[in-house]
């Protein structure tokens, strides 16, 4: 894999391979913060930042700390195979980001801060920040490819909830069924985005 | 063995590593500084610490701005007027705000965050409000769930009120100490003591702990808060309707008035549901004998049980409103009781030719 460039999995990330609509992650705070365009740009954003961060962060401690030496075939701060630990090195990372930005959001943009509420600290348990990181490690990305990753699969995960967030706006007028409205109609939509967005499948091919 | 260790030593580390960063974010991103905190104008500058909610800068500055559920933003009583320097408004209190409240600045104090000078506007009615500690000196049943609780003022020793207010009690729960308002039942003339009337409800924070309050406990509350003005024009009648347990503001507006105009006309109607459920109407009855003027109507809403003796009224407390009160006859009227009733005692009130500034109310 290592002659893909970052570029070429970047876009891959966002449309053939987004996170959201081809692996499902992250659906819960998609579906509960998408109803205003504004609240799910911001969580896009702030998402989109604690995926590329956390990303190259595990990167580097999974290469450099948590890998054997003879895995590795070069330095390591700890010589021997700690790979078991990464799901919780991994959490960790994330939830100390996730604080980070919390305390970012909450000093620069007090109105985010409240229309994110609990999905904030919820990004912690977002499944697809975890997943992203994982990703990377799974596919033996290099280092620049890892950024490109992270970056895209944000990148992706905030396109996917900013379209939805549009939709659910304009369905704000619609004639819904009854049984339909809500979750369910948001489900169903996900669904067509996924159908949509196979349509860029075989434009760039990664993993 | 060294796997373990290293184990735990990487991860340990990296806790470390992590929570060190983040005490240093903390320290660059989450300080404020001092702000300046102006109130009306110039009238009182205080400086209180940055990063804190604005109800609670007030707080410890002994400023008590009413506040019932300890600063979560779900009662919405803890209204104050922020002219600049508040940061715009949340989506935490758009809820509990009207359109023409936040054209004037209204914002809900336990919401704001001071994060720079901020100056706002506090009526002067809440700048005397004070913190009082007492002890219970006695507690006695009125009904089979409304008990009379009395508090003996220890500091300060005096409470200056008007009939009509309230207070709020400081009452324990599992997620800190919450408030909760009580109207005060005692006179403005007995400005040692604070009475109250409380009926248990079942779950409820404030009640079960004050029912629950023996002789000599200490309590600690904030107050007198409310907007009432009895009006002091004699040829005004004085019209108290009291629904549930809603005589604690009716008995102070009664006491008080007859202390100090012995002939002036007023009205107590009084709807419970049965005989228990009656209380004070012997009291009453005897301060009617006093004072001719004085009219005392209770009714029963339900059905009277058999072996029950009533001579009062029936049905509920807005038909004996439209069947003993003259149309236009100049009146202040005082309601208290669940919302149901006070809006057919209203729409009676106004077919009998009452303003609307002329009605108040507590609902609840």
């Amino acid at each position: 894999m290592s002659e893909t460039s970052a570029i070429v999995i970047l876009i891959a990330a966002v449309f053939t391979n987004n996170i959201l609509l081809s692996n499902f992650l992250g659906m819960c705070s998609f579906i509960a913060c998408s109803s205003q365009v504004g609240t799910a740009l911001g969580l896009g954003t702030a998402v989109t930042f604690v995926m590329t961060m956390t990303t190259m962060i595990n990167y580097i401690i999974y290469h450099y700390v948590l890998i054997s030496k003879e895995a590795a075939g070069h330095f390591v701060l700890v010589a021997a195979d700690l790979t078991h630990l990464q799901f919780i090195v991994f959490i960790a990372v994330i939830a100390a980001f996730v604080q980070l930005v919390e305390m970012i959001v909450e000093r620069f943009s007090p109105k985010l801060y409240f229309a994110l509420g609990i999905f904030l600290p919820l990004i912690t348990v977002n499944c697809a920040i975890l997943g992203a990181s994982l990703f990377a490690i799974i596919r033996n990305y290099t280092f620049v490819q890892t950024v490109g990753f992270g970056f895209g699969a944000g990148l992706g995960w905030l396109v996917a909830i900013v379209l939805m967030a549009g939709l659910q706006q304009k369905m704000q007028y619609s004639d819904i069924p009854k049984p339909f409205k809500g979750v369910s109609v948001a489900m169903i939509i996900t669904c067509v985005m996924a159908m949509a967005f196979m349509g860029f499948a075989g434009m760039v091919t990664i993993q | 063995m060294t796997l373990y260790l290293s184990a735990a030593l990487v991860f340990g580390g990296l806790v470390a590593v992590l929570a060190f960063g983040l005490i240093m974010a903390e320290r660059f991103l989450v300080n404020y500084g001092i702000c300046k905190l102006d109130i009306n104008a110039g009238e009182k500058p205080l400086e209180v610490e940055g990063g804190q909610t604005l109800l609670s800068a007030l707080y410890s500055n002994e400023i008590f701005i009413p506040s019932a559920c300890g600063g979560k933003g779900s009662c919405g009583h803890c209204k104050i007027t922020v002219d600049s320097g508040g940061g715009p408004l949340l989506p935490t209190e758009t809820p509990y705000l009207s359109r023409a409240e936040v054209r004037s600045n209204v914002r809900l104090a336990c919401q704001v965050k001071i994060r720079e000078d901020i100056f706002v506007k506090i009526p002067s009615d809440l700048l005397n409000v004070k913190m009082f500690e007492a002890t219970v000196e006695y507690v006695r049943d009125l009904t089979h769930d409304t008990k009379e609780v009395r508090f003996k003022l220890q500091e300060p020793a005096e409470i200056s009120q008007r009939p009509g207010q309230y207070i709020q009690v400081q009452a324990p729960s599992p997620e800190g100490p919450v408030f909760r308002a009580y109207s005060i039942s005692s006179p403005l003339y007995d400005n040692n003591a604070v009475e109250l009337m409380v009926r248990l409800v079942p779950g409820g924070i404030g009640s079960t702990y004050i029912h629950n309050l023996q002789q000599g406990d200490p309590v600690t509350f904030t107050g007198p808060y409310g907007e009432f003005y009895l009006n002091d024009d004699p040829d005004v009648e004085i019209v108290c309707v009291g629904g549930g347990c809603g005589m604690a503001p009716m008995k102070n507006i009664i006491y008080s008035l007859y202390d100090k105009h012995p002939d002036r006309v007023c009205w107590l109607f009084f709807g419970c549901r049965t005989t228990k459920d009656i209380f004070y109407l012997d009291e009453f009855k005897a301060l009617a004998v006093k004072h001719p003027n004085f009219h005392v109507v209770y009714a029963l809403s339900d059905e009277l049980n058999n072996g029950d003796k009533w001579d009062g009224e029936t049905g509920f407390i807005h038909l004996s409103v439209d069947k003993y009160l003259e149309p236009r006859v100049a009146r202040q009227a005082f309601l208290c009781g669940p919302p149901p009733m006070i809006e057919a005692v209203m729409r009676v009130l106004e077919d009998k030719g009452l303003l609307e500034q002329d009605i108040f109310y507590d609902k609840f």
